[in-house]
C-alpha cells in the first residue's frame, strides 16, 4: 500500500509547477502592450522553468522506494461547508508525475516554436499569456488531490482552449468553433460536477484518498453512475463519442495550439480521469464496459474522418479523436490496460505534436493553406520537416522501432487479453490508421507538386525546426525508452495496478497480424495517391467518403438532437411566460377569472397580466401548502 | 384602561438603523435649507459618512444576540452580517449614484421632469446647478428601511420595513435623465406590483394573527406547537406572506416586474436595487421560515421546491433569448434568486450559511456587473442592445475583461465567488436531501452559463461594428466600486474560508 509523504525537499515546490506559468499568464495578460517583445520569452522561460524543476522532481522520485513516492502538499483549507472539505493541496505521485513531465516539456517545447510561428501576429503576447494559462490550469488538474480541485483546472483548461481556439477571433469560423467548443464541453462538465456531488453524497468527500479508500463500501448501482458520469465528462474533454463534434472545428486555433491542447495534453484530460478513478471504474463493471464501447467507436469514427479529410490539420484532429480513443478503450479494459492507456498517451503526446508542428511549419511555408491536394513534393524543399514528420508518421503508424510501436501494440494485445472481439476491432482501426497517415505523407510530401501559383515553400526558422527534431527523436526513442529503461509497467503499478492474463493472441502474433494489416492499410494508400495523379478538385467520392467529410454527421445529429430543440424551448418559454400563463390561469380558477375581470377593468398594458401571474402564483402556492397541510 | 408600558429598547443594538434613519431625516432638511449648489457635496458627505458610522457600530456589535423592542427587533449573528453586507454594498451603490462624468450632461438623474433629455433646456438646467439631489434621501430612507428588514422579528415591522425600503425605490426608479417614459413606465409598474404583493403580505400576517393572537415570529412558531391541529388558516397565512417576500426576491411566477424595472431604472439604482433589494428579501425570508414558520417546514418544503425550479429553469431559459444586456441580466437575476432558494429550502445551519455566503457573493458582483453596464455608451446614451456590445473586447479590453469576470462568476466558473457559492446551497441542500432539486440547479446552471458565455463571445469574438458603443471613463467614484466588486469576486473565490469562518461564526437566527 502506497502511504502519503509530506511534502519535503524539492517536493515542497510543487505549488511552484503552477506559480510560475500563472505568474506568467497574469504578467503578459495584464501588463499590455508593452509587454510585445519580450513577452514570448517570458512566457517560454516560465514554463521551460516549470520543466526543469519537474524534471528535478522525477529524478528526487526515483531515489526513494516505489511505496513513498506519492507526496502531497497542502496549502491552505480552501473550502470548508458543514461536513464537506475540500483542501487548496496537491498531490504528487507515479501518475501525475509524467503528466507534469510530459505538459511542461512539451509545452516548452511549442512555446519555442510558437516564438517562430506567431513572430508576425500583433497579438502574440495575448497568446503567450493564454497558453501560459492552460499549462497552469492543466497542472492543476493533474495536481490536484480532490475531485473539486481536479474541476477547477478542468474548467481553467476549457477556457484557454475556448480563448485560444477563438484566438483569431476577426475569423468568423474560429468564433463559431470556440463557442461550439464551450457548449460541448459544458455538456461534458455537468457530468463531472453531478459525479463529484454523488461521490459527495455517497462517501461523504471529494479526495482521490477518502474516495478511493472507500469505494469498495458503495453499491454498485452508485459506482456505475459515479462511473457514466465520469465518462461523460471525459467524452466531452477528450472529444469522445458523443460529443467528439467540437475538436474538428477547434482546428480554427492556431497551429500550435492544436499540438499542445488539442492533440498533446488538454485533450487527454479525459484519459487521465478514467485512470485516476481506477479506484471505480475497477468495481463499477457497467461503466467499465461503456468506457470500451465509447472508445472504440470513437477509434473508427475517427479513422474514417481523417481517410476523407483534405484539410492536413483536420485530418490529424480525426486521427487524435482516434488515438484518444485507443487510449479510452486500454483504460476501460481495467488494471490490464491502465499502463499502456497511459503509455500510449505519452508517446501519442509526442508524436502528434511533432505532427501537429511539422503541418505548422508546412502551411508556414505554403501561405497557411491547408488543402493537401495543393501540396506534394515537399520534400524537396522543407527537408527536416519532412524527415521529423516522417518519424511521426512511422510512430503512428506503429512500425517497430518507433514509439507508437510499443504503446499501441501492448493495446492491441491487452485488448485480446479481454477478448478477441475488442481486439480484431482495434487491429482493422489499425489497418485504417495505416491507410490515412500514408495518405496524407504522400499528398504532402511526396508525388507531384501541385502548389498554387505564387506559392513559394521554403524550409522554416530554426526556432520552429529544433522543436521537430527533438519531438521527432521523441517520435523515435520515448517508447523504447519508456519500455525498457522506464520500466513504465512497475513505475505505474502502484497507482493504477497492473496485472496480466493469457491472451488469445500470443505477442508475437498480435504484432504480426497488425503490422501486416497496417502495411495493407499503407499500400493502398500507396496505390491511390502515389500510383495515380491526385486531382486538384475533390473527387465526388463514395457515400462513406462524403459521409465522413461531413464528419458522419455529427453536426447535425448535435443540431437536430440539442442546438433547434433549445431554441424551441426558450422561445416557446418566452412567449409562455409573456402571454399564456394568464391564460392559463383564466380557464383554471373560476373566481381568479372573476378577479381578472375586475383587474383588467382597473389596469391597462402589461402589468395587468403581470399582477395576474402573481395571483395565479400565489392561488398556487395556497393551494400547495393547504393541500400538504390538509393530507 | 390598561397602562401603556413602553418597551425596552437597547438603542445601541439598533443604532445603524437610528443612524440612517437619522441622516435620512437630515438628508431631507439639507434639500430644505442648503443653497442649491451645496446640495450635492453636502449630501455626499452625510450618505457616505453615515455608511460608514453604521458599518462601525455594526461591526463594534460583533458577537450581540438579542432580542430588543419588546421583541420586535433581533440583533444576531446573521442581522449583523446582513447589516454590514447591505451598508458595503449600499456604499457601493451610492458611489455608483453619485458619477456624474460618465455622461456628458451630467448625473443619471433628470434634473426637471419638463426637460427634454440632451435639450438646451436641460443643459441650461444643468449650468443652473439644478440637480435632483432628492435621490440622496431617497437612498437613505431605503436603507434604513432594508436595515429593519432583516432584523425585523414580528410581522407589523417587517411590514413597515418593507414599505419604506419599497417606497423609495419606486421614486428613484423613475428618475432617469435618459429614455424617461421607459423609466417612468417602469416605476409605475414596480410600485402597482409591489403594493399589490404587500397587499397580499399584510392579509397573510393578518391570518396569522388571527390563528396565534401575536404577530411576533417567537409567539407564531409557539402556537404551532401548542395547536398543530389547525390547519388551514395557517397555512393560507404562511402562503401569503411567502408570496409578498418572493415578489421580493423575484421568483417564478412573481417575477414579471423584474426585466422591465431593471431595463427601465436608472442603471445605478438598477445596481443598487439588483444586489441590496435581493440580500435583504432573503434575509427576511429566511428570518420567517427558519423562525416563526421552522415548525411547518414540511408543509413548506414542496411548495418551495417547485418555486425554486421554476425559477431557476425559467430564469435560465428565457434569458437565452433576449437581446438586451439590462433584461439579460434581470433573468439572469430570477435565476439566481431559484438558486439561493435552493439554500433556503435546505433549512439547516448550512443552508441558512451558504444562502448568505451566496446573498453576499452575489451583491458584489451584481453591482459590479450593472456598474459596467452604465459604462458602455453610445450617442444616446447607454447601449444596452446587445448588437452594442459586439466586438467591445477590441475596443476596450480592460472593461471587457473585468465584465467577463462578472459573468463567469454569475455563470459558475471556478476560482470566482459564484462558484463558492453554488457549491455551498447544492452541497447543503444534498446534505438534507434535496438532490433532485441540486440536479436540476447544475442543469440550470449549464444553461445559464451558455447566456452568459455568449455575452462573452459576442464581446470578445465578434467584429466591432458601426453599432458598436464606446466605454466612457469613469471617475472616481465607479472606479471605486467597480475594483471593489471585481477584487472581492476574485478573493471570495480563491479564499472563500474567511467568509465561510465568519458565517459559521454568526450563527443561526435567535429565536
Amino acid at each position: 500500500m502506497t502511504e502519503l509523504m509530506p511534502a519535503e525537499g524539492v517536493f515542497s515546490l510543487i505549488w511552484l509547477l503552477i506559480a510560475l506559468p500563472l505568474a506568467g499568464a497574469v504578467i503578459l495578460l495584464c501588463a499590455g502592450r508593452r509587454t510585445n517583445s519580450w513577452g514570448p520569452y517570458l512566457g517560454v522561460l516560465t514554463v521551460s522553468a516549470s520543466a526543469v524543476l519537474g524534471w528535478v522532481m522525477l529524478w528526487e522520485m526515483l531515489q526513494v522506494s516505489p511505496e513513498q513516492r506519492t507526496v502531497e502538499q497542502n496549502l491552505y483549507s480552501w473550502l470548508v461547508v458543514g461536513d464537506f472539505q475540500a483542501d487548496m493541496a496537491f498531490q504528487l505521485d507515479q501518475l501525475s508525475m509524467v503528466f507534469v513531465l510530459l505538459i511542461t516539456t512539451v509545452g516548452a517545447l511549442i512555446h519555442v516554436y510558437s516564438i517562430g510561428y506567431m513572430s508576425h501576429d500583433r497579438d502574440r503576447r495575448k497568446f503567450f499569456g493564454y497558453l501560459n494559462l492552460f499549462v497552469a490550469a492543466m497542472l492543476i488538474l493533474v495536481l490536484a488531490n480532490n475531485y473539486l480541485l481536479l474541476y477547477v483546472g478542468w474548467e481553467g483548461v476549457g477556457l484557454a482552449s475556448y480563448l485560444l481556439i477563438g484566438f483569431w477571433q476577426y475569423k468568423p469560423s474560429a468564433a463559431a468553433a470556440a463557442k461550439k467548443a464551450f457548449v460541448i464541453n459544458r455538456v461534458g462538465d455537468v457530468g463531472l460536477s453531478l459525479a463529484i456531488m454523488l461521490m459527495f453524497v455517497t462517501f461523504g468527500t471529494v479526495s482521490f484518498e477518502g474516495v478511493f479508500g472507500s469505494a469498495d463500501e458503495a453499491s454498485q448501482g452508485t459506482l456505475n453512475a459515479i462511473g457514466l458520469l465520469l465518462l461523460l465528462a471525459a467524452a466531452g474533454k477528450s472529444a469522445q463519442f458523443p460529443l467528439q463534434a467540437w475538436l474538428l472545428d477547434a482546428m480554427e486555433g492556431p497551429t500550435p495550439v492544436s499540438a499542445l491542447i488539442h492533440a498533446a495534453t488538454m485533450v487527454t484530460a479525459g484519459v487521465y480521469l478514467i485512470t485516476r478513478s481506477n479506484a471505480i471504474f475497477d468495481i463499477a463493471e457497467l461503466a467499465a464496459t461503456a468506457v470500451i464501447v465509447v472508445g472504440v467507436i470513437t477509434v473508427f469514427m475517427g479513422a474514417i474522418i481523417g481517410s476523407a479529410k483534405d484539410d492536413i490539420k483536420k485530418s490529424l484532429a480525426g486521427s487524435t479523436m482516434s488515438q484518444i480513443g485507443y487510449m479510452v478503450a486500454a483504460v476501460g479494459l481495467g488494471p490490464i490496460g491502465y499502463v499502456f492507456g497511459i503509455f500510449h498517451l505519452l508517446t501519442h503526446g509526442v508524436f502528434k505534436a511533432g505532427l501537429f508542428l511539422g503541418a505548422g511549419s508546412v502551411m508556414h511555408g505554403m501561405n497557411d493553406n491547408v488543402n493537401m491536394r495543393r501540396y506534394g513534393a515537399l520534400r524537396t524543399v522543407m527537408f527536416i520537416t519532412f524527415i521529423t514528420f516522417a518519424a511521426g508518421w512511422l510512430s503512428i503508424l506503429g512500425i517497430p522501432p518507433f514509439s507508437g510501436f510499443w504503446s499501441k501494440d501492448e493495446i492491441i494485445h491487452a485488448a485480446f487479453e479481454q477478448g478477441v472481439v475488442v481486439g480484431v476491432l482495434l487491429v482493422i482501426a489499425a489497418g485504417i490508421t495505416g491507410f490515412y497517415m500514408t495518405r496524407m505523407f504522400i499528398m504532402t510530401f511526396l508525388g507531384k507538386a501541385r502548389w498554387e501559383e505564387g506559392v513559394h515553400p521554403h524550409e522554416s526558422p530554426k526556432v520552429m525546426t529544433i522543436p521537430l527534431i527533438i519531438l521527432a527523436l521523441g517520435s523515435t526513442f520515448l517508447g523504447m525508452a519508456l519500455l525498457f529503461w522506464g520500466d513504465i509497467e512497475s513505475w505505474l503499478e502502484p497507482v493504477v495496478g497492473f496485472e496480466s492474463k493469457p491472451a488469445a493472441l500470443s505477442t508475437a502474433a498480435t504484432i504480426a497480424i497488425s503490422l501486416t494489416v497496417v502495411i495493407m492499410g499503407a499500400i493502398v494508400a500507396y496505390v491511390m495517391y502515389w500510383r495515380r495523379p491526385v486531382p486538384i478538385e475533390e473527387p465526388r467520392g463514395s457515400w462513406l467518403t462524403r459521409a465522413a467529410r461531413e464528419e458522419l454527421y455529427g453536426n447535425q445529429v448535435n443540431d437536430a438532437l440539442v442546438v433547434k430543440p433549445t431554441y424551441v424551448a426558450a422561445r416557446a418559454t418566452a412567449v409562455l411566460d409573456a402571454k399564456v400563463v394568464d391564460g392559463v390561469v383564466n380557464g383554471s380558477a373560476a373566481f381568479v377569472g372573476a378577479l381578472s375581470t375586475r383587474l383588467r377593468r382597473y389596469q391597462t398594458g402589461f402589468v395587468r397580466s403581470y399582477a395576474l401571474s402573481m395571483v395565479g402564483g400565489a392561488v398556487l402556492v395556497v393551494l400547495a401548502l393547504v393541500l400538504v397541510r390538509a393530507s | 384602561m390598561t397602562e401603556f408600558t413602553p418597551p425596552e429598547i437597547n438603542y445601541y443594538a439598533i443604532a445603524p438603523i437610528l443612524i440612517m434613519f437619522g441622516a435620512a431625516i437630515v438628508s431631507v432638511l439639507v434639500e430644505a435649507f442648503v443653497p442649491r449648489r451645496g446640495r450635492r457635496p453636502t449630501q455626499l458627505v452625510l450618505v457616505i459618512g453615515s455608511i460608514v458610522a453604521a458599518l462601525a457600530v455594526t461591526i463594534d456589535l460583533r458577537g450581540t444576540r438579542l432580542v430588543t423592542g419588546a421583541g420586535a427587533v433581533a440583533v444576531d449573528g446573521p442581522t449583523l452580517l446582513l447589516w454590514a453586507a447591505l451598508l458595503v454594498i449600499s456604499l457601493l451603490g451610492a458611489l455608483l449614484m453619485a458619477e456624474r462624468t460618465i455622461d456628458p450632461v451630467g448625473d443619471s438623474f433628470a434634473p426637471r421632469a419638463s426637460a427634454l433629455p440632451g435639450s438646451d433646456d436641460e443643459q441650461q438646467f444643468a449650468r443652473r446647478g439644478y440637480l435632483q439631489t432628492e435621490v440622496w434621501p431617497f437612498l437613505l430612507f431605503a436603507i434604513t428601511g432594508m436595515l429593519v428588514f432583516v432584523a425585523a422579528n414580528d410581522l407589523l415591522i417587517m411590514f413597515v420595513a418593507l414599505e419604506v425600503m419599497s417606497l423609495p425605490l419606486y421614486l428613484l426608479a423613475g428618475m432617469a435623465r435618459r429614455r424617461r417614459l421607459l423609466s417612468q413606465e417602469a416605476a409605475l409598474k414596480y410600485f402597482i406590483l409591489g403594493a399589490f404583493s404587500s397587499a397580499f403580505f399584510l392579509y397573510g400576517a393578518a391570518l396569522l394573527y388571527g390563528y396565534s393572537g401575536s404577530v411576533g415570529f417567537v409567539a407564531i412558531s409557539d402556537a404551532l406547537t401548542a395547536k398543530p391541529s389547525e390547519g388551514t388558516l395557517v397555512a393560507l397565512g404562511v402562503a401569503l406572506v411567502i408570496v409578498g417576500l418572493l415578489f421580493k426576491v423575484s421568483a417564478v411566477p412573481f417575477h414579471q416586474w423584474t426585466p422591465d424595472v431593471y431595463q427601465g431604472a436608472p442603471t445605478s439604482v438598477t445596481a443598487l436595487m439588483a444586489a441590496t433589494v435581493k440580500i435583504a428579501a432573503f434575509g427576511a425570508l429566511l428570518r420567517v421560515l427558519y423562525v416563526a414558520v421552522g415548525g411547518l417546514r414540511w408543509d413548506w418544503t414542496p411548495m418551495l421546491w417547485i418555486i425554486a425550479a421554476l425559477t431557476m429553469l425559467v430564469g435560465s431559459i428565457v434569458a437565452i433569448s433576449q437581446t438586451d444586456v439590462k433584461r439579460m441580466l434581470a433573468y439572469s437575476s430570477v435565476a439566481q434568486a431559484g438558486f439561493i432558494l435552493i439554500g433556503v429550502i435546505a433549512a439547516t445551519p448550512e443552508g441558512l450559511a451558504s444562502s448568505l455566503f451566496y446573498l453576499i457573493a452575489y451583491g458584489f458582483t451584481t453591482i459590479g456587473t450593472f456598474a459596467v453596464v452604465s459604462l458602455v455608451r453610445n450617442a444616446s446614451g447607454e447601449a444596452t442592445s446587445m448588437a452594442a456590445w459586439a466586438g467591445l473586447g477590441r475596443k476596450s479590453p480592460l472593461t471587457a475583461a473585468v465584465f467577463s469576470l462578472f459573468l463567469l462568476s454569475l455563470a459558475g466558473i471556478p476560482l470566482t465567488s459564484g462558484f463558492v457559492g453554488k457549491f455551498a446551497v447544492f452541497t447543503a441542500a444534498i446534505a438534507s436531501g434535496g438532490t433532485w432539486l441540486v440536479i436540476i440547479g447544475v442543469v440550470a446552471s449549464i444553461i445559464a452559463a451558455f447566456f452568459y458565455v455568449r455575452l462573452i463571445v459576442l464581446m470578445y469574438f465578434a467584429k466591432p461594428t458601426e453599432d458598436t458603443a464606446s466605454v466612457a471613463i469613469p471617475s472616481a467614484f465607479t472606479t471605486i466600486a467597480l475594483t471593489t466588486a471585481a477584487v472581492l469576486t476574485i478573493a471570495l473565490g480563491v479564499f472563500p474560508q474567511w467568509l465561510l469562518d465568519v458565517l459559521e461564526q454568526a450563527g443561526v437566527f435567535i429565536r
